[in-house]
């Protein structure tokens, strides 16, 4: 029973044929669409390698099908950086050393990024490791991505306040 | 996985009559349906996606002052509804202190009052498991069973039903609407999850095809003031309870006029204490009080296995979140939600908390 969906991946629009609906989102961004920076942890939601954004929110791709998306969008650590600027919260995991292995690192990254839009951390380490703990490392560089996560919502709130008031930087209007 | 057939149908009715193929189930986030399908415990042969299905994602504020919440509404995006969390604040507390942000940004409101069992030997399929398959047997009786059921299971079954938003729904009488082959009707929550009984572990009384559409809630603003939800996991977060409490409480001055108490992980089903709520009425908020209120609501009690601990313990829970409720509801959500602890950076409540 092939169909197909249409599904907007770090800013591009692709149309996708699927013979088989077991595809997970997480299978088809790695396998089908080769990026790979989104990892495959688990594969049952339980430690959070596979985050990406999902119509802007943080979702674990494992556990998503991707049949059941025709018509969304779809951010993956491959779509956070501005040509060869890095995204401030990307700057802030080398910055505070937010990593060791580095294979938890790209969800961590979406997370963070799916945090801050959140906004329900304010400034508070206890919220963000609680917010953050759906994101397991086993190098437990839990300290670091901690400081990173706290230090890209200060660089990312002092970019917005550089911006004239009620004009986001993606130019909608602030809702 | 196994193979299946996907299907989009357009609107209600058309997933209703696609339902009604044997085999089919319905797919709104997938959080456990999927889980379940990777491991083989859950072998659909049709999966009927229902996640676009239009007007079952809304937040609905009723004229008598209570609340229908649609079937697809995320759980984040119930428990970071302004108005929603100060009218119900146990049941926000509850919802954030499930599961993690990513999971609560795609799981549904009726999706987690349906959710499986975290019995390892329901998720194991080389075990004997009544509830996977009926009458082949029990692993958990003589498995490790110290996260077990203590109230309400037989032999057939001594598992816990998952979920933190049940509690709370059970203990303000939420009510599940249903949309089926026969039509629409609606259950108390409390009819909605079945326990074990001497031959069978049914889970739930929907018959196949019916699908939950949505939930509505009473209003309880006397309740808001002093309610909260309390959860004990063996990691500080994104765990399933050990045990856990919803207490509501109705107060003038220091007496109680009424109050709202369920448990969590104790059972197959949430487990609403009737007698816990009747031993306070009309009672001082005290220690002696809730110390009472948890030996009535544990007296049917009974380990299923090595799990006579959690007996002391839910005790132990129900006594602190009624002393936290007692100390009403904080103004602010708590950095971890639902848990037993005192916020490092914020004074504990006036009174004990530890039970000997």
């Amino acid at each position: 029973m092939p169909f197909s969906i249409s599904l907007t991946v770090n800013g591009q629009s692709n149309s996708i044929a699927l013979d088989d609906p077991r595809v997970t989102l997480l299978d088809l961004l790695r396998e089908r669409l080769h990026l790979t920076g989104t990892k495959k942890g688990c594969d049952r939601g339980q430690c959070g390698a596979c985050t990406v954004l999902l119509d802007g929110r943080r979702i674990n791709a494992c556990l998503t099908l991707a049949a059941s998306l025709d018509g969304s969008t779809v951010t993956t650590i491959e779509g956070l950086a501005d040509g060869t600027e890095l995204h401030p919260v990307q700057a802030a995991f080398i910055a505070c050393d937010g990593l060791q292995c580095g294979y938890c690192t790209p969800g961590q990254i979406m997370s963070a990024v799916g945090l801050l839009s959140e906004g329900h951390a304010g400034n508070d380490p206890e919220r963000v490791r609680e917010l953050m703990s759906g994101n397991i490392c086993r190098c437990g560089a839990y300290q670091g991505i901690t400081q990173a996560v706290l230090e890209a919502g200060h660089a990312l709130s002092a970019k917005n306040d550089a911006q004239p008031a009620g004009v986001p930087e993606d130019g909608r209007n602030a809702a | 996985m196994n193979r299946f057939d996907f299907l989009r149908p357009a609107s209600l009715a058309e997933a209703i009559t696609a339902a009604a193929v044997p085999g089919s189930v319905y797919l709104a986030a997938g959080t456990n349906l999927l889980d379940l399908m990777k491991i083989g415990v859950t072998r659909p042969e049709r999966v009927i996606d229902i996640s676009r299905l239009p007007g079952l994602d809304r937040i609905e504020w009723l004229p008598d002052g209570g609340v229908r919440i649609g079937a697809l509404v995320r759980n984040s995006d119930l428990a970071y509804d302004a108005r929603f969390a100060a009218a119900y604040p146990a049941v926000a507390e509850a919802l954030l202190s499930g599961a993690s942000a990513q999971l609560r940004n795609a799981a549904t409101v009726g999706g987690n009052l349906l959710q499986r069992t975290r019995c390892a030997y329901f998720q194991d399929i080389a075990s004997a498991c009544n509830r996977r398959e009926p009458g082949s047997g029990c692993d958990a009786l003589q498995g490790e069973n110290r996260l077990h059921a203590v109230l309400g299971w037989t032999e057939q079954c001594i598992a816990t039903h998952p979920s933190d938003f049940c509690v709370p729904l059970a203990a303000l009488d939420a009510v599940v609407e249903i949309e089926g082959a026969a039509g629409r009707r609606e259950l108390p929550i409390e009819a909605l999850h079945r326990l074990p009984d001497a031959i069978s572990a049914t889970e739930s009384v929907l018959a196949p095809g019916d699908l939950i559409i949505g939930l509505r809630l009473p209003e309880a603003a006397a309740l808001a003031g002093h309610a909260r939800y309390v959860k004990l996991r063996e990691r500080t977060s994104y765990a399933f309870a050990v045990v856990s409490a919803a207490a509501m409480l109705d107060m003038d001055g220091d007496t109680i006029r009424s109050s709202r108490i369920a448990l969590g992980a104790v059972a197959a089903k949430p487990w609403r204490a009737h007698a816990a709520e009747a031993a306070l009425v009309g009672q001082r908020a005290n220690r002696e009080t809730f110390e009472t209120a948890a030996t009535a609501a544990l007296a049917d009690a009974r380990p299923s296995g090595d799990n006579a601990f959690k007996i002391t313990l839910a005790h132990r829970i129900l006594v602190r979140a009624l002393t936290l409720a007692s100390a009403g509801t904080p103004k602010v959500m708590p950095a971890l939600p639902a848990s037993p602890f005192p916020e490092q950076h914020a004074p504990a409540p006036k009174g004990d908390l530890h039970v000997a």
